[in-house]
Formats: C-alpha cells, sequence, structure tokens
C-alpha cells in the first residue's frame, strides 16, 4: 500500500439515529482504492447501518460524506451511489424471485435496454459468474425462485461485480459467505484479493474472523456505533481482534464452569427422532434432563430436525417418540418469535394461556405476574414489561423468547440457534438458567453454530447433508472433531 | 423428454391451455354443431372484453394489488363510450383519458400511504358506480359506429375473438414479459426493496401498472358496447370477478409477480365458453355463476394437486 | 395521561367523531327535527352491518389476504332458506333458524376446506365459493315472496323507547365478542396469528384450528344476519346481501382494525356502521342524487383509510 493513494469514500463524524436508539454514533471511515477493508463487531455494532449510508440506502442524520474527494453529503442516495460506482451486496437477498438470472441483472442496471437487451444481459451475468465461481452450474434463463439459496447468493454477488458505463470502484459485501459453501467461499475470497490488487476496493463484513485476518488489508472494528479500531490486518490476530470487540472474557468464562457430570441412559428417553435422509438408522436420542447439542455446519438439517419433533410433539404423530409438552426458542427473532403489536409481558405469557385462565377467561393479573417473575429471573432490562416487545433491544428480545419457552409447561425445550446476535453478558445468564432447568429435568434439543457453546451440552450430534454423522458424548467433544466431520474427507 | 413434460412447472404452465381446450372438446360433443365459424363466433363474442378486463386485473396483480373495481370502472367507461364519445368525440376522448388518470392517481395513493388495494379499490368502486349513474341514469345511449364496426368484424377462417384475444395476448405478452421496463415492473411484485435499491422509483412503476390497468378497462368498456350497442351503470358489475378468475385460470399467482398475459388470456376465453358450454347442457342459468365458480376450484384444485407433487 | 389523551389513542374512537359529527350536521340542516328517529333508524339498519362486521374483522384480524367475500351470498343463501323452511310459521321459527345456522356452518367448513385442501389465497377462496352459494340461493329460493313468521318479524321491528330491540341484543352480543377477542385463548391466537403466522404456530398455537374456527365464525354471523335480514326487511331477496361486502369491510376499516392483521377492535365497529348509515341519511338529507350518494360514501371510504394509513412498512 502506497500512501498517495486517493479515497474513494470518506466519512467524517457521521450519525444516525433510529428513534431514541442511537445506530452510529460519529464515525469516521476512509476507503482507500485499491484495498480490501475488513469490518467487524458485533451485531448492532451499526455495520449494516454504515453499509446502508454507504449504499445510499440510509441518509446519515449529520456529518460529511465524501465520494472521490467531492461532499456530498445530502445529496447522496441510491443513484448517486450506482453513478459514482458503488455497490453493495446486502445480507437479505435483494434479487427478484419471479424474475430470471438474467432479467434480476438487468434490473441492477438502468442503461441496460432496447433490442436484444436480454441476451446481453444474459451474456454479462454469466461471464461474471464464470469468472468468479468456475463451474457455478447456473444458467440465465434460470428463474432465481427456482435456484438454491446459495446459487442465488452467486448471483447476487456476481451481479455486484458486473458493470454497464460507470466504473466500478467499491464492492461492499455484507456476510457474503453465510450461504456458500466451503469451495465457492474460497473462490469468492480469491476473486476479491484479485480485483482488489488490479485496483477495485471491497468492504468485507464478516463474522468469520479467518476471512477477515487473512483476506483484509486493513481491519476496522465498531462497537455500539462507533469505529473502535483501525489497524493493518497483519496487526490483528484472532485474539486481539476478539478483543478489540469486546468479548475476552467469552473463552474463560465459559470453560470455568463446572461440568455437570450426568451418567447417559440414567433417565428414560423422551425424544428419539431420525430424519429422513438417515440411511445407517442413526437416530437423535435425547434421555430426561440432558442438554443435546445440535452442531454442524449452518443449514445442514438441524432446523429441519428441530422442527420436525416440534411438529410431531404438535400434531401428537407416532412417527417419532417426543414424550412431553415441547417448546421452542427461535433464534430469527423476527420471522419465528417476535410478536411486534405487543407487550413484553405478553410475548412471555402467549406460550402458557392455557394456565393463565380463570373462570374461562384470561386473568390480566397472572399474565403481568408471569411477566414480572421471568422478568427478575431473566434478568429483562426494560423500565415496564408492557412496553412494546420491540422497545428492547435484541439480547434482550431474545430473553422474553427463552422467558416465553421456559415459562411454559413444556418438558423440552428446542433452541433453534438462538444465541445469534446475543452479547456475551445474555449468553452467560442464559447457560446458567439453561443448566439450572435442566438439572430440574428438563430436556434441551440445542442447535448451535458456536462450537463453544456446545461446551455445555451433555451430548452432541453434528450434522451434515441433512444427516447425524458423528455422535459426541460430553468427553469427547472438540471443535476438531465437530469440523471434522462438519466437513465432507473430500470436497 | 418425458421426464420435463411431467414435471410440475411444465404442467403448471399446461394447465390454462389444457383446461381450455378440454371445455372446447367438451362443447363440441355436446354439440357438434358449435364447432363452427358461426358457432365459435357466437360462443366467444364476449371474450374480447372479459379478457381485457382481465388484463387490466393482472396489471394491478402483477404490483401484489387487487382491483375489486375494475367491474365498476368497465361499466363507467362502457357508460362514457355510448354517451359522450359518441356524441362529442372530443370530449368523450378527454373523460376517457381522465379515467386513465384517475387509475394512475389511485396507484399513487396507494403506493404514497402503503394502503390495503382491496378497501380503496372497493370504495372506488363506488365512485365508478356513482358517475356512470349521473352520466346514463337509466340504460341506453348507443355505441360509436366505429366501434360496433371494430368488434363486428368479419375474418374470413378464424372467428374474430380469437384473432382479437392472440393480439392482446402478443401485445402485452411482448411489453411485460419482453421488454427491458416490463422486467422492471414484474420485478416490483417479486421484490419491491430490491427494485427500489436499484435506484427505480416505485411510485412511478405502480402509476404504471395502475394506468395501463386502467387503459384496458376502457378499452374492455369500449368492446363491450361495440357488442351490445347500449350500455348501462350495472353492465359489467361481474367482470371484476370475471378478471380476478381469469388471472388464476390463466396461471397468475396472488403475490410475487407471477403472471402471464398469454394464460390471462386463455383464461378469459375458458370463462366466455363456460358460460356456452352450460347453455348447450341445458344448464339453467341460475347455476351459470355457480359452474364458474366450479371450474375455478377444479382448476386451483389441479394446481394445488400439482404444487403437491412437486413439494 | 389525561382521558382525553388516552382515548384518542383508541383506534375505534375516530369512527364514533365521525358519526357525530355527520349526524350534528345532518341534525343542523334540519333544525333538529327527527334527530332522534334518525339514531333509532341508523341503530336498525346499523345492527345487520354489525354482525356481518364482527364476524369479517375475526377474518381480517388473522392476517394480510385473510377477507371472507362469501359473505354477501351466505346471507342471502341463509335467508331464503330460512323463509322457505319456515313459510311463514311461527312454529317454525326454531327450525328455520336451526337449518339458517346450518347453511351459515357448511359455508364455513367448504371455505375452509378449500383455504386448506386447495392451499389457495382465502380471497379466491370464498369468492369462489361464494359463485357456487349464490347460484344455490338463486336456484333455491326462485320466484321467492314468502312472509317471515310473524313473531319472527315482530322481534326484528320492535322497539323499547325508539331503541331497537334487535340492536341492544347485537351491542350485547359485541360486548361479549370484544371480551372473546381480547380475554380468550380463541381471540389472543387470532391476534397472535395475525402478527405473525409462523411465530404463533411455534408458540404452540394451532394455527389451522384457529384459522378454521374463524372462517366458520363469519359465515355463522353472515347465516344470523341473513336470517334476522329477512325478518326485518319482510322476506328475503336474492341480492339482500349485495350492500354487505363493501359495507362489512368498510366498518372493519373504518373502526379501527388494521388490515395488516393482529390488531383490531369490536366497538369500532359498531360506531363505523352507524357512520355508514349516518352518512347516507346526511346525503339524503341534502337532497343529493343516487349518483352523488354513491360517489360520496366511496369517496369517504378511501378518505378514511388514506388517513388512517395503511399497514406500516
Amino acid at each position: 500500500m502506497n500512501a498517495s493513494q486517493s479515497h474513494i469514500v470518506t466519512l467524517e463524524n457521521v450519525t444516525k439515529h433510529f428513534g431514541a436508539v442511537r445506530a452510529l454514533g460519529g464515525v469516521d471511515l476512509k476507503v482507500h482504492a485499491g484495498e480490501c477493508l475488513g469490518l467487524v463487531g458485533h451485531n448492532g455494532a451499526g455495520k449494516s447501518t454504515l453499509m446502508n449510508v454507504l449504499a445510499g440506502t440510509l441518509s446519515p442524520d449529520h456529518g460529511i460524506l465524501g465520494i472521490h474527494g467531492a461532499d456530498l453529503s445530502g445529496r447522496y442516495n441510491v443513484k448517486a451511489a450506482g453513478e459514482n460506482g458503488i455497490r453493495c451486496v446486502f445480507q437479505e437477498l435483494s434479487l427478484c424471485p419471479n424474475l430470471t438470472v438474467a432479467e434480476n441483472a438487468r434490473i441492477f442496471h438502468p442503461t441496460l435496454t432496447g433490442f436484444g437487451w436480454k441476451r446481453r444481459a444474459g451474456n454479462m451475468i454469466r461471464e461474471k459468474l464464470d469468472e468468479i465461481f468456475p463451474g457455478h452450474g447456473v444458467h440465465p434463463d434460470n428463474v432465481i425462485g427456482d435456484l438454491s439459496i446459495g446459487k442465488r447468493q452467486m448471483v447476487e454477488i456476481a451481479r455486484a461485480f458486473t458493470s454497464t458505463g460507470a466504473p466500478l470502484h467499491l464492492v461492499i459485501l455484507d456476510e457474503p459467505t453465510s450461504s456458500l459453501d466451503a469451495v465457492t467461499s474460497g473462490q469468492l475470497l480469491d476473486f476479491v484479493r484479485k480485483v482488489v490488487n488490479q485496483g477495485l476496493s471491497c468492504i468485507l463484513i464478516s463474522h468469520v474472523l479467518g476471512e477477515v485476518l487473512s483476506y483484509c488489508d486493513r481491519i476496522v472494528v465498531m462497537k455500539d456505533g462507533l469505529v473502535v479500531e483501525t489497524r493493518p490486518g497483519a496487526d490483528f490476530t484472532r485474539d486481539t481482534l476478539v478483543a478489540a470487540m469486546g468479548n475476552v472474557v467469552e473463552q474463560e468464562e465459559i470453560e470455568e464452569h463446572e461440568r455437570r457430570e450426568i451418567q447417559r441412559g440414567t433417565t428414560p428417553i423422551v425424544v428419539e427422532a431420525r430424519s429422513d435422509a438417515q440411511r445407517d438408522g442413526a437416530a437423535l436420542v435425547a434421555h430426561r434432563g440432558e442438554i443435546i447439542g445440535l452442531a454442524g455446519l449452518a443449514g445442514h438439517g438441524q432446523t429441519r430436525m428441530l422442527l420436525k419433533v416440534y411438529d410431531a410433539a404438535m400434531r401428537k404423530r407416532k412417527s417419532l417418540k417426543v414424550d412431553g409438552p415441547v417448546a421452542l426458542v427461535a433464534g430469527d427473532r423476527q420471522t419465528d418469535g417476535i410478536f411486534h403489536l405487543w407487550s413484553i409481558s405478553q410475548n412471555v405469557g402467549v406460550r402458557s394461556l392455557q394456565s393463565m385462565i380463570r373462570h374461562g377467561l384470561i386473568d390480566p393479573d397472572a399474565e403481568a405476574a408471569l411477566g414480572r417473575a421471568w422478568q427478575a429471573r431473566i434478568k429483562i432490562r426494560t423500565p415496564d414489561m408492557n412496553d412494546n416487545i420491540l422497545s428492547l433491544s435484541g439480547g434482550n428480545q431474545q430473553k422474553a423468547l427463552f422467558a416465553r419457552a421456559l415459562a411454559s409447561d413444556a418438558e423440552i425445550i428446542l433452541m433453534d440457534d438462538p444465541m445469534r446476535g446475543v452479547d456475551v453478558g445474555t449468553k452467560l445468564e442464559v447457560y446458567d438458567l439453561i443448566r439450572e432447568e435442566a438439572e430440574k429435568g428438563r430436556t434441551f434439543l440445542w442447535y448451535t453454530t458456536e462450537t463453544d457453546e456446545l461446551y455445555n451440552c451433555d451430548h452432541t450430534y453434528v450434522f451434515r447433508d441433512g444427516v447425524i454423522v458423528a455422535d459426541l458424548p460430553r468427553d469427547q467433544l472438540s471443535e476438531e472433531k465437530i469440523l471434522h466431520s462438519s466437513f465432507k474427507e473430500s470436497a | 423428454m418425458l421426464a420435463q413434460l411431467s414435471s410440475p412447472k411444465f404442467l403448471r404452465a399446461a394447465l390454462p391451455a389444457a383446461s381450455f381446450t378440454v371445455l372446447l372438446a367438451a362443447i363440441f360433443y355436446v354439440q357438434p354443431r358449435a364447432m363452427s365459424y358461426f358457432g365459435m363466433n357466437l360462443m366467444l363474442q364476449y371474450t374480447v372484453p372479459i379478457a381485457l378486463a382481465t388484463i387490466a386485473q393482472m396489471f394491478i396483480i402483477t404490483v401484489n394489488d387487487l382491483d375489486l373495481s375494475i367491474g365498476a370502472f368497465v361499466g363507467l367507461t362502457a357508460c362514457i363510450g355510448a354517451t359522450l364519445l359518441a356524441d362529442t368525440p372530443l370530449l368523450g376522448t378527454l373523460a376517457l383519458a381522465a379515467c386513465v388518470a384517475a387509475y394512475a392517481g389511485l396507484g399513487a395513493l396507494i403506493h404514497w400511504r402503503n394502503l390495503p388495494s382491496i378497501v380503496v379499490t372497493l370504495g372506488m368502486s363506488f365512485v365508478w358506480l356513482g358517475i356512470a349513474v349521473l352520466i346514463l341514469p337509466t340504460p341506453g345511449g348507443t355505441a360509436p359506429g366505429w366501434v360496433k364496426a371494430l368488434m363486428g368484424l368479419k375474418v374470413p377462417y378464424v372467428p374474430f375473438p380469437i384473432i382479437a384475444a392472440i393480439v392482446i395476448g402478443l401485445v402485452v405478452h411482448v411489453a411485460l414479459m419482453r421488454s427491458s421496463y416490463g422486467a422492471v415492473l414484474r420485478g416490483v411484485g417479486g421484490n419491491p426493496k430490491a427494485v427500489g435499491r436499484a435506484g427505480w422509483s416505485l411510485l412511478k412503476a405502480k402509476m404504471t401498472m395502475y394506468a395501463a390497468a386502467g387503459f384496458f378497462g376502457v378499452l374492455s368498456g369500449l368492446s363491450l358496447i361495440g357488442l351490445t350497442s347500449a350500455a348501462d351503470a350495472h353492465i359489467a358489475d361481474r367482470y371484476t370477478l370475471y378478471a380476478i378468475a381469469g388471472v388464476i385460470l390463466g396461471g397468475g399467482e396472488f403475490t410475487g409477480g407471477r403472471v402471464s398475459p398469454v394464460g390471462a388470456v386463455i383464461g378469459a376465453l375458458t370463462l366466455a365458453l363456460t358460460g356456452s358450454f352450460l347453455t348447450f347442457l341445458r344448464i339453467s342459468p341460475d347455476w351459470q355463476i355457480g359452474a364458474q365458480g366450479g371450474i375455478l376450484i377444479i382448476v386451483l384444485a389441479l394446481r394445488a394437486l400439482i404444487n403437491r407433487r412437486e413439494a | 395521561m389525561t382521558f382525553v389523551t388516552q382515548l384518542s389513542q383508541k383506534a375505534w374512537i375516530w369512527s364514533f367523531v365521525g358519526m357525530f359529527m355527520v349526524w350534528l350536521a345532518t341534525a343542523v340542516y334540519t333544525g333538529g327535527k327527527g334527530s332522534a328517529d334518525v339514531i333509532s333508524a341508523a341503530l336498525s339498519f346499523a345492527t345487520f352491518t354489525v354482525i356481518v362486521g364482527i364476524g369479517q374483522m375475526f377474518v381480517i384480524t388473522t392476517g394480510p389476504g385473510n377477507v371472507d367475500l362469501s359473505i354477501p351470498s351466505t346471507i342471502s343463501l341463509s335467508g331464503a332458506v330460512a323463509m322457505k323452511i319456515m313459510d311463514g310459521s311461527n312454529g317454525m321459527l326454531v327450525v328455520g333458524f336451526a337449518i339458517s345456522m346450518a347453511c351459515g356452518l357448511a359455508v364455513g367448513l367448504f371455505n375452509y376446506t378449500l383455504i386448506r385442501v386447495l392451499r389457495i389465497p382465502p380471497i379466491i377462496a370464498t369468492l369462489s365459493s361464494s359463485f357456487l352459494i349464490l347460484s344455490t340461493a338463486i336456484a333455491y329460493g326462485r320466484g321467492l315472496k314468502i312472509k317471515p313468521p310473524p313473531l319472527l318479524a315482530e322481534f326484528t321491528t320492535a322497539q323499547i323507547l325508539g331503541v331497537p330491540v334487535l340492536a341492544i341484543v347485537i351491542i350485547m352480543f359485541a360486548a361479549v365478542m370484544s371480551i372473546v377477542l381480547h380475554r380468550t385463548f380463541y381471540g389472543r391466537a387470532v391476534l397472535a396469528i395475525g402478527q405473525n403466522a409462523r411465530a404463533a404456530w411455534l408458540a404452540g398455537i394451532n394455527v389451522e384450528r384457529i384459522r378454521f374456527m374463524t372462517y366458520v365464525l363469519s359465515a355463522l354471523l353472515a347465516a344470523l344476519c341473513g336470517f334476522f335480514l329477512s325478518g326485518f326487511s319482510g322476506g328475503a331477496s336474492l341480492n339482500m346481501g349485495q350492500e354487505y361486502l363493501l359495507a362489512s369491510i368498510a366498518v372493519v376499516v373504518i373502526g379501527g382494525t388494521s388490515v395488516a392483521g393482529g390488531k383490531s377492535n369490536v366497538p369500532g365497529i359498531w360506531g363505523a356502521a352507524m357512520f355508514m348509515f349516518l352518512l347516507v341519511t346526511m346525503l339524503n338529507t341534502f337532497g343529493a342524487s343516487a349518483g352523488i350518494r354513491l360517489i360520496m360514501t366511496g369517496l369517504i371510504i378511501v378518505a378514511v383509510i388514506t388517513i388512517a394509513g395503511g399497514e406500516e412498512a
């Protein structure tokens, strides 16, 4: 890197509020030409807001936004971003599922009109896909809705790197590898390095710290809406990066906890489930009072297994054994958990309505009492449990969902990677609670993408391609073993 | 090849045409005399206004809305056509243009305030009806000569309604499915946020679609009086239901911008045939609408069956 | 918070404000003559809208895309069948009522079966079934000119001190339904499903059972409306349900129920139904023609929904 490089983007003291919530509290950021900038931080640190500001989809409240040295504050929008060669691949897919790959490319390029536009758009996107993801298997005439999520992600990324007219200067990739497998992730990151060396700039947001550490020239760490660290990538190690994000205690705290010794098989089996694809007869087995981990790479059938158990219990199906009422703690709060019009109390109480009925009607006092009891027990930080659920931070919303499940009559609790985007303090509190409840005889099926959390489990099943590929008791658990079973022998 | 032909995707696409063919075959079986130029012409004569109204509804459905006022609107344009347009062509043309503009305005209002289209259009159906009643308090009026001449066109070999249906289907297909802006418009139905992020004006897209719906509503009204000669405020009340049914019979989905103009026209043809079929079967007119509901349910059941195979 | 600001935050209050203003405008125009009679008439007619409005409200509350378009044809069918069975005889009143309710139950079951088995949007399911129901009503009630049993006619038109008896009954019924909405498992489940059906299922609510109950409830109330309406108007007619398509949806929306689902209230339906009737009365008083009345009714519905705003983005 040489010092005379021009700045593509210059942000000075940029702030953004959503109502009373401060998303960005005065951010300074510079992006040089021809660099790959890593952006890390916890959920809620302000990364996504910052990206939306750069993409022109959000306008900041205050601050200076300069592009190529020109001050565009107040005049910057999606169109201006496009004209200045700035692109963003958002975390949630921005493709139209009803259109073909080529048509989606056209939507991105206002100038792709006139006779033969479909062919031109198709060629353009195919060439880019070939360049980034050789052997991608996507045809320009494929309808997006018919493609797998991984292929959609590939199309989305390839589309961001296509250009008609205005030259491309900066591509922002927000968790680009979340839906990609190891091979395509590698292809993408290698491609990013290649174009960066050719003079393009990239901002890479990723929770996979290894990607950021090995591919980025410079790493920016965000916390609570501020940039707290900016250093060359080589100056960071995994540990210092984690420390900069502010969760240095995590590892030690967890290991400090005494391990529960429980003799497997001394209590009756309460869940015995097998996925349809399982050919070798292996089954997920949970005894009463156990904490069972479901591990493996994201999206390899763990959630499907939990839902299968849930459905069987709800519909009283005999196809698999589920002994006792179940409750589920959603990981994707917005789509699977929260009732956004309701108060915190109502959100906590919804799973226990039957028990609050007095004389045929729901007793509001019982509902409020339940809310208060769990506010104290799980430490939901709010002045009033009657406030709307959305007034809580993400971590506290997650606590409310835990409270909903734990307050219920359920003997089996299913957890669908519930700690996503939850701060460390909350996590530790909830871990304690889970252990406490398991002692009392509740059974937990816990799907998690964070290997550290599996050390809380008595027994772990590793999933790959929808089936169980490893069955690890607590004393045999190791990150290496999980990784080993999560990836195929030959990719 | 065989696997491809029995794939859910292909079956779903073939369903509209298949239902039409089955119905036509049934009619010819019951009433062989229908298999003639004159017979076809008679059976299908109302295809054109129904197809145009169906296309209008399809534009609205493409952007995830639903128009419960299209029947009343077609009635209004029919009334304008049979009075103002026939008497003072300039004023009539202006009035019809105002109708299209009003539709574009509705689209803008619905987008601006993020309103449920069902409620807005339901309210507007009263407005259209009210204006129509003011213009033409009692059934009457006369269609302009050129409209009648156009609708009564005799084409050799192929009945006019079929030619008109093909032309309508192809024109809209090119405009919506093949043009570059058409892709953007359909994209608004599929993922409005993404289209907005790509820098397109969602307001403009919605107004375009509503204006297109208004324009085809006007064409539907005019073609209707071309057949009936006179108009009435209530002349097209049933078209609201016909138009929705036509889109569905044609394979359109309610959300997500998945529509098919060619399918919609085939859907309209199927609906037009249903009436004739029931007449040939000597089913009392009481059961005509019921049978149309029945056919709609059967087609939807078939589609559900195909979709289930896919799952 | 003061009482007034607290009240102004209730979604249902606006329909009553509108109702009062329209009534006042009419009263001022007529110099107060017959203002009490107008209220009495409004109560009579609003009653029927409220009956179907409550059913429609529960349906709309279950979330976007849920709306019952078969209400008008169910009203016609129920009225026609009940009139024919009872044939003007007081002795058959109970039987007629039971059969009317059976019609509603059958329609509700049929609607739900279409939604569930064919997996089609409720709006299309109820639309298709309305075709069939209407045809059944037409075929069954051909040339129907039967007077209702005298007892039914008396009951539906009776007044105590100028207040229609039926309106009192339905006000009490509305109060019960308001409690059902907010204080029973069923009501809470409806509100939960309307916000997020998937989350509701994952929170232990049997979504399909609740949806089934909701469509049956709506059809039952439509049948009830048809039964009383044919008593009130001296017999059933085949298009007597027609105006209730718009009315049932309009009163729900004007009453402050969110079309996006998950948020609704019962009192607003009463306010809105009264408002709709008084509006037409006002226009009549002002001497507006039929066309103007239609236009104004439509415009006001559009204006109300525009001001109330749509679903939160």
